[in-house]
């Protein structure tokens, strides 16, 4: 568990369109519910177009800089398992990788001009990353658009913000008629993470 | 308490400083500044057709005594440059703020600079927040503060402030009156005459600002424990305060002018003085200028790209954390026009017409990317009419490849059409594609004169482009629908074999604004593996490395057809039935 006092370092990373905005979102505000100082990071423009995305969140009693560098993130949060890959000189030694079971082919290995890294799960588990099957799981929960609360539920169960607050910041954020399968997606990420 | 970006803490401050206009041209990293403002209760906004035009309508608008807000990138600072220096003569009558947005790294720009050097030159005070808090509180003070001087007020943001968010205590409007106005040529007529006693007037309050700057609550000392001084502003600060928490700190929140005796009295008060900037060494001149010696780092600061404190520690010798390194040669994640983009045919009948392309600023210049690599040059926006025109006058005579410009929509209003004017008034030749696709698509879908939308949705009316084009005396202009792959080749073949100047308007909206979706389509049995669909770039196309057959993604097709008219397998066809 992480003490949100101490200055926190998420990384929120995947592909255009996956997400990870409405994720940094709700991470900034649960921590801003929780009394505690926070940055949210995100680069806009030509990167949206299907390519690569970050967004760093940063929380604790005082933080500086919005930005991460590499070795520093205590957490790497990847919505898509290549660019986990891509993303892993970001985290610090003894920091945890939580990462989507799910591969988006880019262009290049979709046309067959390049190749997927051939043991992408060993190579993922090798670090300690916990594959969390995040597209079922918010298909179960009522809809397959939900898989970044899925995983910002798993996230959930290794800060120390109260599941109410999480809840709050989900009805708070989310359009109404959507409310009910988020916060499914939110509790089946985070039952999934803590089993 | 807000979570706000730089970006809605700006417009916010300005809307609480009791600001009535708001100008902008869109540019990340400044575009939601003024999409936010215009929310606001009781105010005007516009999307100007460029940043010069933006600007000269906030001068006119300060001038008869309203508070005003402009926002722009740092390329749109160069368009402004000519009203920019002399506004720095006329001074305010309503308070005027300008947002300079920088981007260094070059997240979403075809260069990185810094907009310091504009404030030097200008002589207009520059504001450097540091976080979205004093992006807020300096957006609302500044407007004092011009009205105050006599002078427009920048901020100056970089993307680490425009787009990162912090909390935000947020207060209440005040309604400001307009102020009067009264007819004054000696202030806002700049003819020699009246001029040269402006620019006394200007150097007097150049000093002024000066002295206000060294006593300002905008500039802060942090006191540290050791001998080490570095001066620095806005989001460098944030990363010199992580990386280097021993050191005493010299926070400026008005980077120029600087108060070269707080800078002399910081500098008395460490043994080594450091500064700490990225993009540009602005601000080590500028101390240095004050009669400061300046350390070099003892392990050397990257002079391009963003800064981040790891970089800041390694430049003082400090330990850089371990990490894991990614494996090598993974495949690269750019970014592409979005499938069924209306834009991806006319690049790729331009390359098969092998033709050298003079490009624009906007989603399009993905065009420049394999496998479409149908783009010769991107410099500026406006530059491919006029670029277009260059290459033909210095090709004339020769065999040469056909040459064509391509151009968006809101390019072409915002600095294409004075480039075609100068084309056909100088009898030149070429072929300009306008890629209308009904928006600027690339900032995130704003109006511009060609849609007829407005900032605040107030009725206006759609500009007839071809209509325009005519009256300037281009006789071949042409309307063609870009998803129709002979229409497209036709019109390029024609167009390209006349010596006469062409303007092809090719016209379907962006796919981002008409979300309606046909039946996707899927690859048959008659696939041969040839490879034709898969070089236009479509994400949605994919191929099988071992056979060379395509597949389709009907989760990502919507429907188009561009791909079906390359096959000549007739094995791409429609499923059946609507989405």
């Amino acid at each position: 568990m992480l003490n949100s006092h101490e200055t926190t370092t998420v990384l929120l990373c995947g592909v255009g369109g996956q997400g990870t905005i409405l994720a940094a979102d709700l991470l900034a505000r649960a921590a801003m519910a929780s009394g505690v100082q926070v940055k949210v990071s995100e680069i806009h423009g030509m990167s949206q177009r299907g390519g690569a995305v970050t967004t760093v969140v940063r929380f604790g009693k005082d933080v500086k800089s919005m930005v991460a560098d590499k070795g520093c993130c205590d957490c790497v949060v990847s919505f898509e398992k290549m660019e986990a890959l891509r993303n892993l000189p970001f985290l610090k030694k003894g920091g945890f990788l939580l990462v989507n079971d799910e591969v988006i082919k880019p262009q290049s290995v979709a046309t067959g001009k390049a190749a997927m890294p051939p043991r992408m799960n060993q190579d993922l588990e090798a670090e300690g990353a916990v594959l969390i099957p995040a597209a079922p799981l918010a298909a179960e929960a009522g809809t397959a658009k939900a898989a970044n609360v899925v995983l910002l539920g798993a996230l959930s169960a290794s800060l120390d913000f109260t599941e109410e607050t999480w809840v709050e910041c989900i009805k708070q954020r989310v359009p109404e008629k959507f409310v009910d399968a988020n916060l499914k997606a939110f509790a089946a990420g985070r039952a999934f993470a803590q089993r | 308490m807000e979570l706000l970006s730089g970006n809605e803490a700006i417009a916010q401050g300005a809307w609480e400083a009791g600001v009535r206009v708001g100008v902008a041209y869109p540019g990340t990293p400044s575009t939601e500044t003024l999409e936010n403002f215009a929310k606001k209760e009781g105010v005007y906004a516009e999307w100007c057709t460029n940043e010069k035009v933006a600007l000269e309508v906030g001068i006119g608008a300060s001038a008869a005594g309203a508070r005003v807000l402009a926002t722009m990138k740092h390329v749109g600072v160069n368009v402004a440059a000519d009203p920019l220096f002399t506004a720095a003569y006329t001074g305010v009558n309503g308070g005027f703020v300008i947002l300079a947005a920088d981007d260094p790294g070059m997240y979403s720009s075809q260069n990185e600079q810094d907009s310091h050097f504009y404030a030097q030159a200008a002589h207009i005070p520059m504001m450097d927040p540091a976080d979205a808090a004093e992006a807020y509180a300096f957006t609302k003070a500044a407007y004092d503060l011009s009205e105050r001087f006599d002078v427009p007020f920048f901020i100056r943001s970089s993307v680490r402030i425009s787009h990162t968010k912090t909390p935000v205590q947020t207060g209440e409007r005040a309604e400001v009156e307009l102020k009067p106005y009264e007819s004054n040529p000696q202030k806002w007529v700049m003819m020699p005459a009246f001029a040269k006693p402006r620019r006394k007037v200007q150097l007097q309050r150049d000093a002024e600002l000066a002295e206000w700057a060294g006593a300002c609550e905008y500039n802060k000392v942090f006191q540290g424990e050791g001998k080490l001084g570095i001066i620095c502003a806005g989001a460098a600060y944030q990363h010199v305060s992580e990386a280097m928490p021993e050191a005493s700190v010299l926070k400026l929140g008005v980077t120029w002018p600087l108060c070269p005796q707080s800078i002399r009295d910081f500098a008395a008060s460490v043994q080594d003085l450091y500064v700490v900037e990225e993009g540009s060494d602005y601000l080590t001149q500028a101390v240095r200028a004050c009669g400061v010696e300046v350390a070099e780092f003892p392990c050397g600061l990257p002079r391009d790209g963003e800064l981040t404190p790891g970089l800041i520690r390694v430049a003082f010798g400090k330990e850089a954390p371990e990490f894991t390194d990614a494996p090598a040669n993974l495949p690269g994640r750019p970014p592409a026009l979005c499938p069924g983009c209306p834009h991806r045919l006319v690049f790729k009948e331009l390359a098969r017409a092998k033709a050298i392309v003079t490009g624009d600023i906007g989603c399009y210049t993905l065009g420049a990317l394999p496998p479409l690599s149908a783009m010769d040059t991107c410099v500026d926006m406006g530059a491919s009419v006029s670029m277009a025109h260059g290459f033909e006058l210095a090709l004339e005579g020769t065999e040469h490849r056909p040459v064509c410009a391509v151009i968006g929509d809101s390019t072409f209003g915002h600095s294409g059409l004075s480039s075609l004017i100068s084309t056909v008034y100088n009898r030149g030749a070429g072929t300009i594609c306008v890629l209308d696709n009904r928006t600027t698509a690339m900032t995130g879908r704003q109006g511009n004169p060609f849609n007829g939308q407005t900032l605040q949705n107030r009725p206006s009316r759609e500009l007839d482009l071809e209509g325009v084009v005519r009256a300037l005396g281009v006789e071949d202009v042409r309307t063609i629908d870009p998803n129709d792959m002979k229409a497209v080749r036709t019109a390029i073949k024609e167009a390209t074999r006349s010596d006469e100047l062409s303007v092809l308007v090719f016209r379907s909206p962006c796919v981002l604004l008409d979300r309606t979706r046909k039946a996707p389509y899927l690859v048959n049995g008659a696939c041969t593996g040839c490879g034709v669909c898969t070089s236009l770039g479509c994400p949605a196309i994919a191929r099988d490395p071992e056979s060379g057959l395509a597949s389709i993604d009907t989760a990502q097709c919507i429907g188009c057809g561009q791909c079906a008219q390359y096959c000549g397998f007739k094995a791409i066809e429609q499923m059946e039935g609507a989405r």
